[in-house]
């Protein structure tokens, strides 16, 4: 009797509730980051070392490969961006009816498993006569991440307070300034969380680059794929840190974007 | 004419993005084992789909997939409204921190959070499967349901819960009659998002499925495009996959716009 007046009063707090939810983020979310810590200043015997990154440092095939991703993930956000934007400002435009469809149907094709897709595009290529290699990979990389662009910031211009624009027109800006010192400024909130959703998965993708290019370039995703998968944790775990390290900084200049991003993850 | 090039060029853009998926459809009307060689119309491929011509693995592929998404997705969802509910219970400072550790998951790219959970999972020896694909699901999914419940909370007033409270109900009764009906629009939709993240979730389940034969959609379609070709039955199952998406989001948008009439 004691045991279940105690649970209730315990349940009948509701900040309790948490609690369950705080020991699962504990166990599967920071617990899990904390290994990927320790296993990156271990060697394979579990004795503290810097050898890890001693040894990325010093290869000069995982350092190419980390900055040539850097490179692939800076021009696709970039394409994304500028591909992204102007749609995004036509769908804003348009009636909302029309719009929602328009947004619907941008974002439809991540309902296919993105492995078919990039398959897909592969026999586009093929198809068209187009060799495998860069141009098919920023096509990939493209096609793939750029309906992450255009939501938040379509998301955004939809919102923007009408009132504004046309209080710049009333005080005789043209339509080059409204656009430059208005929409545009007050778009960028949008404009960060969808570089965010581009440039984070695109720098840690790894299949798509595989399949897209027959293996032939490889990104700094499948250097840690290959790595764990080879048994190489402790290295891997050094290789994955330093990618956290380079997410870390997104998030740093992303600032107020990233509560954003975080609600926006779920348009998929 | 501003007009007619801004229509051509969200016609291009969407022209680009479903040319992929036009090959795709077109493609599974003909028999030819590679994606990309016409060898003349046929639904072969539709009819072993469903006669059991099919592929065995790719069959439990298909059922593990979905078996997974719905224990990920139904767990997340039961898991993430409690703790919603909790949160917003929470001190200021104490709630912050925990929506921080809440996004880690969601920011967190996927390659992270799967070497994570694959480290977790080999230093503590537990042996991969279904239930480390399951718990790894739940632990990725969950924060977006908190995400969509937790909104409807801060919209809902206060003052209802205690009322019914006040009124004699019981706590659990009042969760049930009060709390729940507030809450159900973002539970459903974190349900939807958990069971779409899942099922279309590729990196977390290749480290943490482990090696004893078991596969989804996404691992048997890696491992197969990795042997050098596609199993021809996937391009109908990805046509029908596309088509019921096109269809069920197109009634769930006509009939929401019905009901704002």
């Amino acid at each position: 009797m004691e045991v279940k007046r105690n649970l209730s009063t315990f349940m009948g707090k509701r900040k309790n509730w948490s609690i369950p939810y705080i020991l699962f983020l504990a166990f599967f979310v920071v617990t899990p980051l904390f290994l990927i810590f320790y296993y990156a200043f271990t060697n394979s015997t579990g004795g503290f070392t810097f050898d890890n990154f001693r040894r990325f440092w010093q290869q000069p095939e995982a350092m190419h490969t980390f900055v040539f991703s850097v490179g692939v993930a800076l021009i696709t956000t970039a394409v994304c961006l500028l591909l992204g934007y102007p749609a995004a400002y036509i769908l804003s435009r348009m009636s909302s009816k029309t719009a929602k469809i328009m947004v619907l149907l941008f974002i439809l094709p991540m309902w296919i498993n993105f492995l078919i897709r990039t398959l897909a595009t592969v026999a586009l290529f093929d198809f068209l006569g187009i060799p495998l290699g860069q141009a098919s990979l920023y096509f990939g990389m493209v096609y793939n991440f750029l309906p992450f662009m255009v939501y938040p910031i379509y998301n955004i211009l939809q919102k923007t307070d009408q009132n504004l624009i046309e209080a710049a027109q009333d005080l005789g800006a043209n339509p080059r300034q409204v656009f430059f010192r208005t929409i545009l400024p007050l778009s960028v909130p949008g404009v960060k969380s969808g570089i965010m959703m581009v440039f984070m998965p695109v720098i840690s993708t790894f299949a798509i680059a595989e399949l897209l290019t027959i293996n032939n370039i490889k990104l700094f995703g499948t250097t840690l794929q290959e790595n764990i998968y080879n048994g190489m944790w402790n290295y891997g775990a050094a290789l994955s840190l330093v990618m956290l390290l380079l997410i870390g900084l997104t998030l740093l200049f992303n600032g107020d974007g990233n509560a954003k991003a975080a609600e926006e993850g779920g348009l998929i | 004419m501003k007009k007619i090039l801004a229509n051509s060029y969200i016609g291009f853009l969407l022209l680009l993005l479903y040319a992929p998926i036009f090959i795709i459809i077109i493609f599974s009307f003909t028999e030819a084992k590679v994606l990309g060689n016409w060898s003349g119309f046929s639904l072969k491929l539709y009819a072993s789909l469903f006669h059991g011509g099919i592929h065995h693995s790719l069959a439990s592929a298909l059922w593990n997939t979905l078996i997974i998404g719905l224990i990920a997705a139904f767990v997340s969802m039961l898991l993430g409204t409690v703790a919603a509910i909790g949160i917003y219970n929470l001190k200021p400072r104490t709630r912050n921190v925990v929506q921080l550790v809440n996004n880690i998951p969601i920011l967190n790219p996927d390659i992270i959070t799967a070497i994570s959970l694959f480290l977790l999972f080999v230093s503590l020896g537990i042996s991969q499967g279904y239930t480390t694909v399951i718990l790894a699901h739940i632990s990725f999914c969950t924060p977006y349901v908190v995400l969509s419940v937790y909104p409807r909370l801060r919209r809902m007033n206060e003052n209802l819960y205690e009322a019914a409270l006040d009124l004699g109900a019981t706590p659990f009764y009042a969760l049930r009659k009060v709390l729940l009906p507030e809450l159900k629009p973002g539970m459903i939709s974190g349900f939807i998002l958990a069971f779409t993240l899942s099922i279309d979730d590729f990196v977390v389940t290749l480290f943490t499925i482990g090696n004893e034969g078991l596969e989804t959609l996404s691992t048997y379609i890696y491992a197969d495009a990795r042997k050098g070709g596609l199993t021809p039955e996937l391009r109908p199952l990805s046509a029908i996959i596309f088509i019921t998406v096109l269809v069920l989001l197109l009634v769930i948008n006509q009939r929401a716009a019905k009901k704002r009439l």
